[in-house]
């Protein structure tokens, strides 16, 4: 299993919490390209078996393998939030970081024929949208790290007091 | 046009041709989408008198019109053709991915001719169609199929409509899947499987335009948002099963074949149980908030591993009226059935109606010998080997299996022409489609509602049941409201089937689901998408078209008044035990209360439809066609 290294935070899916209705993508593909169209989302639901779904974004990784894919020095990702940018103009849609993506969080937009990524709505004051539109609050943006601490504070609750 | 491309798509199996038909805005202000326009291609695309299992019988597909946007619960897709289980018109929905990437394609419908000499799949590649080989999918179940697809074109995100191998058998009562989800009743299926068409799979890129993306994104989310709250509680924590404890408690849950009401293990087979002992996952269809499907499986037992999602009607097919208390075997049936491809409801009213006839003494242990079982076995009620090996053998159309693959109305009547029987009293069915999980001896608006449904004994078009249950009425006496109460309720859902939107989602829009509640709603979601100005009249009459076209396409089929009918026993066998003991509804009191419906509709007593009232809807060639 491949895992991020991130200290950044990224949209992460609970499988548990997590139906494959896909309104991640309608509100991702609406807020990014102003379409209802689920096919340009950059957030991808995926049914690996009947009872197996969840959901994908860019999880942000250190030393993110896709910015030193870039042959062109199209990526680059902010220091402090570790979001990736895709600059257009140098972009020509090579597909390297597709490639180097252990997440198949990176996609070529079928029209421009250039790469797309989760930008976790940075533009927005409300942060992602998907987020904020699961209807099973299964989607949340946080970093590994806090995610470790609640499970041990789960682990706590539930094992060692018995609540 | 917003909402719609304007394009219907043609496809001819056997000269492979394509061709497509614009259709203008004022057709599409008719016919809306899903069951109502479907049906409407259907009118408009087969001769009358066709055999359903001839080339000349369409496959007709018709998306939703919130297909593809936000809009919660509205990816569903209407089919139709002409019912080679019932022989009047066949309408069927389904919902989610495969509704959702065909919008995206760009066609707002579909209609399929002909017949394809091989095994085919179709391929709608936005703009493009390919007509692909499909000799290694052949025998595969649906779900396999459609993974089976996906692997072949190697992208995640082609969807597939596909037929099992009930299908590519012919089993009368096989259907439609896509993504879990079935088009489930009036044998599809073996209309697919005339064509030698194993599935239509489809690949879609392009965007969904609407006229008010602003409104319509606030109100999908705030519809949403309220879809997590008390209004859907039912369906989402332990889906349509919690029906099986109520139902039993009002004596209306059909036991062994529909002679009893009560299940006396009912507690063993109720959505409680189920919740706590089989339920492994809630999903959802595409666009849908809800997540109603229990995926459940079978933890231990022979029947280990078999999984599928469980509902109401295939729980009470398979369960209760096959004397079934072991929610591992309803698993293992319904698995059956929606990896063969075939519809659970008719299949385990089949099942139970053969177990009923050699109870009786007329089948013998001789009549069920089989490869499994080549000495034969005897399917008592309660023997859940004997239902599972029997619903293999219908799949398969193996040895007695072949009998029952063509519904209960036929079966009873070869077999009772063959030994001077009189299985027809028992055969659960209305026009040849089998009954559902509401026993209408205790429920007299419905049992109105489900004789004069233009698909036959479907509980879902007719929804009659809800002022018997609600206590509007009283369930078993019978006055002259209940006309019109079946009317309402059946144009009630024909607005939702039309959309389509899942009825879970009615109390969503105001809390309250009357059409005072979700009507002005319906109408503002309309009139965002498309850029109309439906109000709440309009929204009315979408029901009634819907209706009217399929009431429309029997009368052209040569339907008469004697048509409308209730199964023999639900006339004249009164149940002994519970909450309904004692009651059935006779032919007296069917009379009257089709006299009382064909009036509150405003047809003739005969129960056809005036010039007039056609002209009055807008439909003028069909008022040509059949108005009197």
């Amino acid at each position: 299993m491949v895992a991020s290294t991130s200290k950044y935070k990224y949209i992460t899916c609970d499988p548990e919490k997590c139906i494959g209705c896909q309104l991640c993508e309608y509100i991702c593909s609406f807020t990014k390209i102003g379409e209802f169209n689920t096919y340009r989302s950059r957030i991808r639901t995926v049914r690996a078996e009947e009872i197996l779904i969840t959901a994908v974004a860019c999880r942000t990784c250190e030393n993110a393998p896709c910015v030193i894919a870039c042959t062109r020095d199209a990526l680059t990702q902010d220091p402090n939030t570790g979001i990736i940018h895709i600059n257009a103009e140098r972009c020509d849609g090579c597909a390297w970081c597709i490639e180097a993506c252990d997440f198949g969080a990176i996609s070529i937009n079928p029209a421009t024929k250039l790469a797309e990524i989760c930008d976790q709505c940075e533009e927005l004051e409300d942060g992602p949208q998907c987020v904020i539109w699961c209807p099973k609050d299964a989607l949340e943006l946080t970093t590994p790290d806090q995610r470790a601490q609640r499970a041990r504070r789960k682990l706590a609750t539930e094992d060692v007091l018995g609540m | 046009m917003y909402g719609y491309t304007g394009k219907i798509l043609h496809i001819d199996l056997g000269t492979r041709k394509t061709w497509i038909e614009e259709k203008p805005e004022s057709w599409y202000k008719l016919y809306i989408g899903g069951v109502s326009m479907a049906a409407r291609l259907l009118w408009e695309n087969i001769e009358v008198g066709c055999d359903p299992l001839s080339p000349g019988n369409p496959i007709c597909i018709a998306n939703g019109i919130f297909a593809g946007t936000p809009v919660p619960v509205g990816g569903k897709y209407g089919l139709a053709s002409k019912s080679p289980l019932t022989g009047w018109i066949g309408d069927s929905l389904s919902g989610s991915w495969f509704s959702v990437a065909l919008k995206r394609t760009g066609w707002d419908g579909m209609v399929i001719h002909g017949a394809s000499d091989n095994w085919i799949t179709l391929l709608i590649d936005d703009e493009r169609v390919q007509f692909r080989d499909a000799t290694k999918l052949l025998g595969l179940g649906t779900y396999a199929t459609e993974e089976a697809i996906r692997d072949e074109l190697a992208d995640d995100q082609i969807r597939s409509a596909t037929i099992g191998p009930a299908g590519e058998n012919g089993v009368l009562f096989a259907n439609v899947t896509n993504d879990g989800r079935q088009a489930g009743r009036t044998g599809h299926g073996a209309v697919w499987g005339s064509k030698k068409l194993k599935a239509i799979s489809v690949r879609g890129t392009h965007g969904v335009t609407v006229a008010d993306p602003e409104t319509l994104m606030k109100m999908s989310f705030d519809i949403s948002e309220t879809s997590q709250g008390p209004y859907t509680s039912k369906y989402r924590l332990l889906g349509t099963a919690t029906n099986v404890l109520n139902m039993n408690k009002l004596g209306l849950l059909p036991t062994r074949n529909y002679q009893e009401g009560t299940f006396e293990d009912a507690e063993l087979v109720s959505g409680e149980y189920l919740e706590e002992h089989y339920k492994v996952k809630k999903i959802a269809c595409a666009q849908c908030p809800i997540a109603c499907e229990q995926m459940s499986a079978a933890a231990d037992g022979p029947y280990k591993g078999a999984m599928t999602g469980i509902e109401y009607e295939c729980l009470f097919a398979n369960g209760p009226n096959l004397g079934i208390n072991d929610l591992r075997a309803v698993i293992k049936l319904i698995e059956t059935c929606d990896q063969g491809g075939m519809d659970a409801m008719s299949g385990g009213v089949t099942v139970s109606w053969a177990m009923e006839t050699f109870e009786r003494g007329i089948f013998t242990k001789e009549d069920f010998k089989c490869a499994k079982y080549p000495e034969g076995f005897e399917p008592n009620f309660g023997n859940a080997e004997a239902a599972v090996t029997l619903m293999e053998m219908i799949r398969d159309r193996e040895g007695i299996g072949d009998l029952l693959s063509k519904g209960t109305r036929r079966a009873s009547a070869i077999v009772d022409a063959e030994r001077g029987t009189e299985t027809y009293k028992w055969a659960m069915n209305s026009k040849g489609l089998e009954s559902p999980g509401y026993d209408a001896r205790g429920l007299k608006t419905f049992a109105v509602g489900i004789a004069v449904g233009t698909r036959g004994g479907c509980h879902n078009r007719t929804a009659a049941y809800d002022p018997d249950i609600q206590g509007e009425v009283d369930r078993f006496s019978i006055d002259d409201t209940r006309g019109r109460l079946a009317a309402r309720t059946e144009e009630y859902a024909a607005v939702y089937d039309t959309l389509p939107l899942c009825k879970f989602i009615r109390r969503c829009f105001t809390g309250k689901a009357d059409r005072a509640g979700a009507w002005p709603a319906i109408a503002a979601l309309i009139n965002a998408t498309t850029g109309w100005e439906f109000e709440y009249d309009d929204v009315d009459l979408i029901g009634v078209r819907a209706h009217t076209i399929k009431k429309a396409f029997n009368i052209r089929e040569g339907w008469t008044r004697a048509d409308d009918d209730l199964p023999y026993r639900w006339k004249h066998d009164p149940m002994t035990k519970g909450a309904s003991a004692g009651h059935v509804v006779t032919d007296e009191e069917l009379e009257y209360l089709k006299d009382l419906y064909y009036e509150a509709k405003g047809w003739t007593p005969e129960g056809l439809i005036p010039k007039e009232k056609l002209l009055e809807l807008g439909m003028d060639d069909v008022a040509e066609e059949i108005g009197v």
